[in-house]
This record gives C-alpha cells, sequence and structure tokens, in this order.
C-alpha cells in the first residue's frame, strides 16, 4: 500500500511538473511574447528588440523555463508587468485573503454537508431525503453568480443586513469581518453543500447497499447501530474521498466569487492578469491554483486507495 | 487518475435495451430546453428592439411600455438583449459539446480497442490535461491567445473532450471484451467496422446522456468566462456577459443582473431534468458523478 501511495504521490509531482511546462509554454512561446505585450501593437520593431534584450527573452526558452522553476523555488516569482511590483509581495497579502475566505467555507461546509448527505441515505426517499436531492440538484446546476446576485439582492439590497461588495480586508473587529465575508462565503458554501451532500448521499448509499448491511439488517441490529457501527467506518475513507474532491472545486469557484465581490484575493490578481496580460502574475498565480489542485486530488487518490482493498493489494 | 471517480456504466448491451420514459419533471425539463432552442431560433426575428437599440435614456429604467424587463446599464432594452443573444450563448455551448463528445468518444474508444501502448500515450496525455483545474486552463489559453469566439468553443470543447475521453474509454473496455466483438475479431472484421457495428450502438445511450451533463457544464463554464470579462466581447454578448455588465446596477435594486442569470440557470436545470431521468433509465445515475 504504501509504494502505491508514493506511486501516487510520484505521478502528482510528475503532474505537477507537466502542469509548469504547459503553463509556461501557454504564456511564453505562443503569439504575441511578453516584449510586445509590454509595449502595445504601435510598437516599432526596434523598442520591441531592444525590450527583448533587456528582459532575457532573446535566450533560449529552455534557459528562461528553468530560471523560471528556479526562481520559484526560491520564492523569486519576478516582476509584475503592469506595475513593476514584486509578484512575491502582491501574492502574499491576497493569498492569505483567499485562504481565509476558502478556509472559512470549507470549516462550514465540510460538516454540514456530511450531515446532510448522511441523513438523506439513512432515510432514503423520505421527505426530507427528496428536499434535500431536489434542492441540491437546482444548487448545482446554477451558476455561482446567479446565487451570488440574489443573495446581494435579498441581503444588500432589500434588508440591507449586509455589504454588497467585499472590497477591504482591513478589519476592524471581528464583527466586522462576519459582516464583509459573510455573502462570499455564503454564495461559495451554497455551491460546495450542494456538491458535497449529493456526492456523500451517494456514497453512504452505496454502502448501505452492500451484502454485509443486508446481513446486519437481517441479523436484527437497529438501524442507528447499523448507521454508526457497520457503514460509517467504511465510509470514511470514501467520504475523505469526496471531500477532497469537492475542496478541489474551491479552486474554480473562488474565482468566481471573488469577482462578484470584488474581494481582494488571488482571484482578483489572476483574472485582471489575463485581461492586461500581465504573464510572469498569470504564471505565479496559475502555479499556486494547479499546485493546490493536484494535492487536493492526489489527497483524494490516497484516500480512495485507503478505501479499497482491490486497490490496496494490486497496483493498477 | 481518481479511481473513486472512474465513471463505472452499466454494460453496453443492458443499455441499449432500456426503454426510455419521460417523467413530468423531465417533461417540464424538455419543455424549458424547447422554449429556449425556439427563442435562440426565431427570437432575433421577432424581438421587439435589436441587440444596441436604446429605449432609455437613462440606464437601468424601470419596465415599462414596449420594454418588459426594463433597461440595462446603458438604457437598451434587456428584454430584446436576452433573446438576442441566446443564440450565441447556446450555440458555442452546444457546438463545444460537440467537438467534445466527438472528439473524446472516438479517442477513448479507439484507446479502449488498441489498447497496450496507444492506450497508455494517450490516457497519460488526457490525465495531464485533466489535472488541470478547467478555469486555469480556460484563463492561461485566453491570456496567450485572445477571447475569440473559435477559440472559446474550441477550448471548451478539447477540455470537456478528456472527461468524454474517460467515460467513452471506460465504456469501450467494457464492451472490447464482450462475445460479440471476439466474434467479430476472429472473422477478421476491420477496426473500423468493429467501432462502427459492434461498439458505438451499444456505447451510444450514455455518451447521450454524458453529452447532456457536458452541455450544461459548458454552457456555465463559457458563461463564467464571460461573467469574468474574458470570453464573449462587446459588440456581441451571451447570457453571461449580460449579468457582468448589469451587476453594478444590483446595488440600486435594478434586476438587469438577474434575468440573464435566470435564463443561464433555467436552461442547465432543464438539462438536468432530462439527463436525470435518462440516466435513472439506463439503470445508472450518471448525472450524480462530478466529471
Amino acid at each position: 500500500m504504501l509504494t502505491l501511495i508514493l506511486q501516487r504521490l510520484g505521478v502528482g509531482l510528475l503532474t505537477l511538473w507537466l502542469v509548469t511546462i504547459l503553463v509556461f509554454i501557454g504564456t511564453e512561446l505562443l503569439p504575441g511574447d511578453v516584449a510586445e505585450a509590454v509595449l502595445g501593437q504601435s510598437a516599432t520593431p526596434e523598442a520591441v528588440a531592444a525590450l527583448r534584450t533587456e528582459m532575457g527573452l532573446d535566450r533560449p526558452a529552455i534557459v528562461r523555463y528553468f530560471e523560471w522553476i528556479s526562481g520559484m523555488l526560491t520564492g523569486d516569482l519576478g516582476a509584475s508587468l503592469a506595475s513593476g511590483a514584486q509578484i512575491s509581495g502582491l501574492i502574499a497579502e491576497r493569498f492569505s485573503n483567499t485562504l481565509l475566505l476558502a478556509g472559512l467555507t470549507a470549516f462550514l461546509v465540510v460538516p454540514s454537508a456530511i450531515l446532510l448527505g448522511l441523513v438523506a441515505a439513512m432515510y432514503p426517499e423520505s421527505i426530507f431525503d427528496r428536499i434535500v436531492s431536489v434542492a441540491t440538484m437546482f444548487l448545482v446546476a446554477v451558476p455561482e453568480f446567479l446565487l451570488g446576485t440574489l443573495l446581494v439582492l435579498v441581503f444588500a439590497v432589500q434588508l440591507r443586513w449586509l455589504p454588497a461588495i467585499s472590497y477591504t480586508t482591513e478589519f476592524r473587529s471581528f464583527g466586522h469581518l462576519i459582516e464583509t465575508l459573510a455573502l462570499p462565503v455564503l454564495t461559495l458554501s451554497l455551491v460546495l453543500l450542494a456538491q458535497m451532500a449529493r456526492m456523500t448521499r451517494s456514497t453512504i448509499l452505496n454502502i448501505l447497499n452492500s451484502s454485509y448491511i443486508e446481513m446486519a439488517v437481517l441479523k436484527g441490529v437497529r438501524r442507528h447501530r447499523i448507521v454508526f457501527r457497520h457503514a460509517l467506518v467504511n465510509a470514511m475513507s470514501p467520504i475523505a474521498n469526496v471531500i477532497a474532491l469537492n475542496l478541489a472545486y474551491l479552486v474554480s469557484g473562488v474565482v468566481i466569487v471573488e469577482t462578484i465581490f470584488a474581494y481582494p484575493g488571488l482571484a482578483k490578481l489572476i483574472v485582471d492578469g489575463v485581461s492586461s496580460r500581465d504573464f510572469p502574475v498569470i504564471q505565479a498565480c496559475a502555479m499556486i491554483f494547479c499546485t493546490a489542485y493536484i494535492l487536493f486530488i492526489l489527497v483524494a487518490d490516497v484516500a480512495a486507495i485507503l478505501s479499497n482493498p482491490r486497490l490496496r493489494r494490486k497496483a493498477h | 487518475m481518481i479511481d473513486a471517480e472512474a465513471p463505472k456504466v452499466a454494460r453496453g448491451d443492458a443499455l441499449s435495451k432500456a426503454r426510455f420514459t419521460l417523467t413530468s419533471a423531465g417533461r417540464f425539463g424538455a419543455a424549458i430546453i424547447l422554449f429556449w432552442l425556439i427563442v435562440a431560433i426565431v427570437g432575433p426575428f421577432v424581438a421587439p428592439f435589436t441587440l444596441g437599440e436604446f429605449v432609455s435614456d437613462e440606464g437601468f429604467a424601470p419596465p415599462g411600455g414596449a420594454s418588459l424587463l426594463g433597461a440595462d446599464y446603458l438604457g437598451r432594452d434587456m428584454f430584446s438583449r436576452i433573446v438576442h443573444s441566446a443564440w450565441l450563448t447556446l450555440g458555442m455551448a452546444g457546438a463545444a459539446t460537440l467537438i467534445a463528445t466527438s472528439v473524446g468518444s472516438a479517442l477513448g474508444i479507439f484507446a479502449a480497442i488498441k489498447g497496450g501502448w496507444t492506450d497508455m500515450i494517450i490516457s497519460r496525455i488526457v490525465d495531464t490535461f485533466h489535472s488541470f483545474p478547467t478555469l486555469m486552463l480556460g484563463l492561461v489559453v485566453i491570456a496567450a491567445l485572445g477571447p475569440s469566439s473559435a477559440l472559446l468553443i474550441l477550448m471548451t470543447g478539447l477540455i470537456y473532450a478528456t472527461s468524454v475521453y474517460r467515460i467513452a474509454r471506460a465504456l469501450g473496455m467494457d464492451i472490447v471484451v464482450m462475445d460479440y466483438v471476439q466474434v467479430a475479431r476472429a472473422r477478421g472484421e476491420h477496426t473500423s467496422w468493429i467501432l462502427f457495428h459492434e461498439i458505438l450502438p451499444n456505447a451510444a445511450t450514455p455518451l447521450v446522456v454524458d453529452f447532456g451533463i457536458r452541455l450544461s457544464f459548458s454552457i456555465l463554464f463559457l458563461s463564467s468566462l464571460s461573467f469574468l470579462g474574458l470570453g464573449v466581447q462587446p459588440p456581441y454578448a451571451d447570457w453571461g456577459s449580460l449579468v457582468r455588465e448589469n451587476m453594478l446596477g444590483l446595488i440600486s435594486g435594478s434586476l438587469a443582473a438577474i434575468y440573464p442569470a435566470l435564463a443561464i440557470a433555467s436552461f442547465t436545470i432543464g438539462l438536468n431534468l432530462i439527463v436525470d431521468d435518462f440516466a435513472a433509465s439506463s439503470g445508472r445515475a450518471i448525472s450524480g458523478k462530478i466529471a
């Protein structure tokens, strides 16, 4: 089993390396290099060539790739083309903002989603189960910005309880923090909650349909004992897999939600970077998001290995 | 890479026999889809105003007179703008999903038939692209190449082709080992003959269900990009960009941003209702899986 997990870790690292190549190719080698992007279309060829030399773009791509990688590993992410500021500085502050948003969401969603999914699976076809199924189906199908705008309309415009945008992270007090983050966290949570509850429900339902549970029912074991002593123990790893897979969703969810509420996080940085073709910023942000994503998928993979005896024994 | 997530689909031959009936929820979904398709095709000819026509001097004017849903941030008729942008929204997503399904299933089944090195190389490449968060992949590509409609369609199609590939390959793997395929091989049939006569008919139903799921993902993905300002660019508009344009009006109580978002939501919910029925009658809830 350990070799299998190490193997997965190796695959994860390999994927990360391939991602660096893709990000590098995507932002460096495709038409309109950084020098042209900085100077705009009206620049003379001489000016572009001069800037290219100055930025070191005339050297082979492979050399620049290794410089970029080694810079990233030592914390030197280069400077933004748009503002000239050091990217590590730009990111440091925004990274903690995004982490706060995503962390709060995960903290709220993980326990409640599992509870919802568990209860819905314990009483399949009950009124509660039907409500959960229909509500989560709607939430999953609806775009994040509809939820966000509806929440703003209700809580910020009609009731005037909460601010419509969350552009500040200079919190005066804990109450102010809650007030500022309430709507972004709520929007993100609803989508995540729906997905996670749905997957938890089907995971547990799957286990409740297995033959050893049928055996326990036939033996006359009481319902709660079956769920908590027989099913839940076996559901641990698959649920861990569900949690990790869904937290990986946060990587894209956060981009939309930060934009809706003008929240000063990493996502805002990369979206602005794409609009202004600020390649070093895009590279750095994309690597952070992809690393987080790959990490979550890796955790999900390992949880799946731990949960499946067949995977545990033979290498896949 | 995620084994627990790998599609588990029933054997093809059992699926093709499944009778398909719509429940009342499914019929409701079909009605919504039909409604939007008609709007997309007929709408531009009967809409009260054109895409750029002004109905008011001020932005976010309330509904009244010929203007059913009020005005947008510049004073253009919101109702007409939603109607006019329907075909672009649905057309782009539809084209992207067609690319995803055709490329993904062709490669997936090809890999399943060939096996060995061919399968391994294609699968590794697909896995790498699949391990990119889709939105990040989209942002990097748009940063490099700029947001043209053709690029958006192609990119979305290829991104979702990786998901279709995994499902088609899993389906193909199941079917390839069936006796009737072995018999066809023993008869000396050509690979393409086996593909079109034995494998595709048996893989069709789950791939159609998947088309529905993929279409709703494509709509959400493309409108998210437009919402971020990185998708469809003015003077053209899709529902996502209509939401983006009119977000500011929300604070003053204008519903202009809500209507196009509701249009997207109704279409994707309609799709999901149909897909749920389809999946239920095929015996497996593929829709429950997030691929």
